[in-house]
């Protein structure tokens, strides 16, 4: 186990089996712009986020883990709540995840020069409805921009598409979601369905060429917003690229 | 250096004088406390006194003491009620402060040893904790809330009296052989508890490096607030491993306290602050103490399997007296008799203690001096 509490026996054997499985069989996973991950040095990657239990996180860390040149283990962010919640709070941080604190992310960036995985949507994404799938809610407030700046890594925005089809969200029990103290409890189906995935990698956005430390530009809120609505137009243009050009659900 | 160590009974203060009295650069050593010491000291003073900051004021002025170190603080809340935890911790700090102050007063270096306690432990905090950070929540329980009042005194006082340098260590739980705490009690189980569905992180200190960090603080001058925690972070259930014992989910996630209420009237008292790590666990970030000269002695695991080592041996010491009794006729015959020869004062002389004594047990446990 590392100081971060990620196991590499959990890790290990969850990744020869279900992530495997899965990523080879059931979603077929296709990677597009691999080297647009840096082989050396901190990164943030942002992605779009979907699917009431979100499989694009460990279909991502995977990706990178198969397709780069150079494999690098992958932080995955995830919400405080997680290390709150008997179960989750004992698997998560076992697979690599941590608790998205921007003390966390920046000791990760820049002190160890991790990649870190970041879903600027968080919940927000994974609980909107089959209805509004593929179109990016807000990017939070820009945290992420900003800590991807004071670390001086670059930004590698990732468009997903699949992850809304393998488990598209009908509805939101709300009363299962307070007894059970879930941020939410959707109407789901309880499998993945075998939705074609597409990632792709997208050029990286450079954050260390916005002038000197002073005054320190992420604390310039103008600057951060209009870089995050940036990467948010990006990777939704991408999306609808992509979908464009997807002949099947199923197939691609 | 003259050096004043309050709360010379508890086990810090006594390990801590003892230490420093090796130190040639160290003048004079006065202990004080209500209760007399429970280690052999060679010349160390001991003055009985209660916390009363006239009193310790004179003692300060009297000796010229230029560092105080301050171990007094109670961090496990199951040793007395909280509302004596509250008269030391706190009432005492300020009197500590207080004797201290005043524009003729000899002090230059205060020392004090806080606890990790300060930063809590709840759901959003950080990692790894920083000096800069504050705790994200008000404090939750008594102990912590004395923790922060005792601590905010302390810097007040830091930015006050600009001619004394403040350094405060705030250390991970401890593990030792010589320890007394809610932590080494339940890792000493047969089973260890768990809250279900909880596998937080820990990070501990050997006590070995908790004097020596505070004696590193006192020689090396620091100034500011260090995190004394040792290198490498463990999983409960790695800990667990370790030590050779199962774990035991036997607290549930909901309605953990109540369930703790119950153990507690078995026998088995888990004090809330522990409840909050054994469901979030925590991490100190220590590359401050390090960058500042101190080497660590031992990591978190090494401190876990000394520990095994010490549980091993508990069984065969259990019986056995503390060996060491203060007999204040004889310490002050062997300090201030003219029929002691000089020489006699700066040999190592045989102490009072009873042959397979818990001392002695101990001290094969204590590492080869070439360790440091």
């Amino acid at each position: 186990v590392t100081d971060w509490g990620r196991s590499e026996r959990v890790e290990g054997l969850l990744d020869r089996t279900l992530i495997d499985f899965l990523y080879h069989l059931w979603f077929r996973c296709e990677v597009e712009g691999i080297e647009n991950v840096p082989s050396e040095g901190g990164a943030l990657l942002v992605s779009n986020h979907a699917g009431a239990l979100p499989p694009d996180a460990s279909m991502i860390a995977k990706a990178i883990k198969e397709e780069h040149a150079y494999p690098r283990p992958l932080h995955l962010t995830m919400e405080h709540f997680f290390k709150g919640y008997p179960g989750f709070s004992m698997l998560l941080p076992k697979i690599g995840a941590v608790p998205a604190h921007p003390a966390n992310v920046h000791r990760l960036l820049c002190d160890e020069d991790q990649l870190v995985l970041v879903f600027p949507e968080g919940a927000k994404g994974t609980e909107k409805l089959y209805k509004d799938r593929y179109r990016l809610r807000r990017f939070g407030r820009g945290g992420f921009v900003k800590a991807a700046m004071r670390a001086r890594v670059p930004i590698v925005p990732i468009a997903v598409v699949g992850s809304e089809e393998a488990q598209p969200v009908f509805a939101h029990l709300s009363g299962l979601a307070r007894l059970t103290g879930l941020i939410y409890a959707p109407l789901t189906p309880l499998v993945y369905l075998p939705a074609k995935f597409t990632i792709r990698f997208l050029e990286p956005v450079r954050t260390d060429d916005f002038g000197p430390a002073h005054p320190a530009p992420w604390e310039d809120r103008a600057l951060v917003q209009t870089i995050s609505q940036d990467i948010r137009a990006r990777i939704q243009r991408e999306l609808f690229d992509m979908i464009g050009k997807r002949d099947s659900v199923w197939f691609g | 250096m003259r050096v004043l160590v309050t709360g010379l009974s508890t086990y810090w203060g006594g390990r801590l004088a003892a230490e420093l009295e090796g130190d040639p650069d160290v003048e004079a050593i006065i202990g004080i406390d209500r209760r007399p010491p429970k280690v052999a000291l060679q010349r160390t003073e001991y003055v009985q006194v209660a916390d009363a900051h006239s009193l310790i004021q004179r003692i300060v002025e009297a000796a010229e003491i230029d560092t105080v170190v301050d171990t007094r603080l109670v961090v496990d809340s199951t040793v007395t009620s909280a509302k004596r935890a509250h008269e030391n911790n706190v009432i005492g700090t300020m009197n500590i402060l207080a004797a201290c102050s005043g524009p003729d007063s000899p002090v230059r270096r205060l020392i004090v040893k806080s606890s990790a306690h300060y930063y809590g432990a709840e759901r959003d905090d950080p990692a790894f904790f920083t000096e800069d950070m504050r705790r994200p929540h008000p404090p939750r329980t008594r102990i912590e809330r004395d923790i922060v009042e005792a601590e905010n005194a302390i810097q007040d006082f830091a930015h006050a009296a600009a001619r004394v340098k403040v350094c405060v260590v705030r250390f991970a739980n401890g593990l030792g052989a010589g320890m007394r705490t809610p932590h080494t009690r339940v890792l000493g189980l047969p089973a260890i508890p768990m809250i279900l569905g909880f596998d937080p992180r820990y990070q501990f200190i050997h006590e070995e490096d908790i004097v020596g960090c505070l004696a590193h603080a006192t020689r090396a001058g620091l100034e500011g607030t260090y995190n004394g925690a040792a290198d490498g972070v463990l999983a409960l259930s790695e800990v667990c491993g370790l030590l050779g014992r199962p774990p035991a989910p036997i607290l549930p996630p909901w309605g953990t306290k109540l369930a703790a209420s119950q153990l507690a009237r078995a026998g088995l008292r888990i004090p809330d602050e522990m409840l909050a790590q054994l469901r979030y666990g925590r991490g100190l970030d220590n590359r401050r103490i390090k960058a500042s000269g101190y080497r660590f002695r031992f990591t978190t695991r090494e401190a876990v399997l000394r520990f095994r080592e010490t549980l091993r041996l508990a069984p065969m010491l259990a019986t056995a007296g503390d060996g060491y009794r203060y007999e204040r006729e004889v310490e002050e015959f062997l300090r201030y008799s003219p029929s002691v020869r000089a020489s006699a004062k700066s040999e190592p002389r045989l102490q009072n203690l009873a042959p397979g004594g818990r001392a002695e047990g101990l001290a094969a446990l204590a590492p080869p001096p070439d360790a440091s």
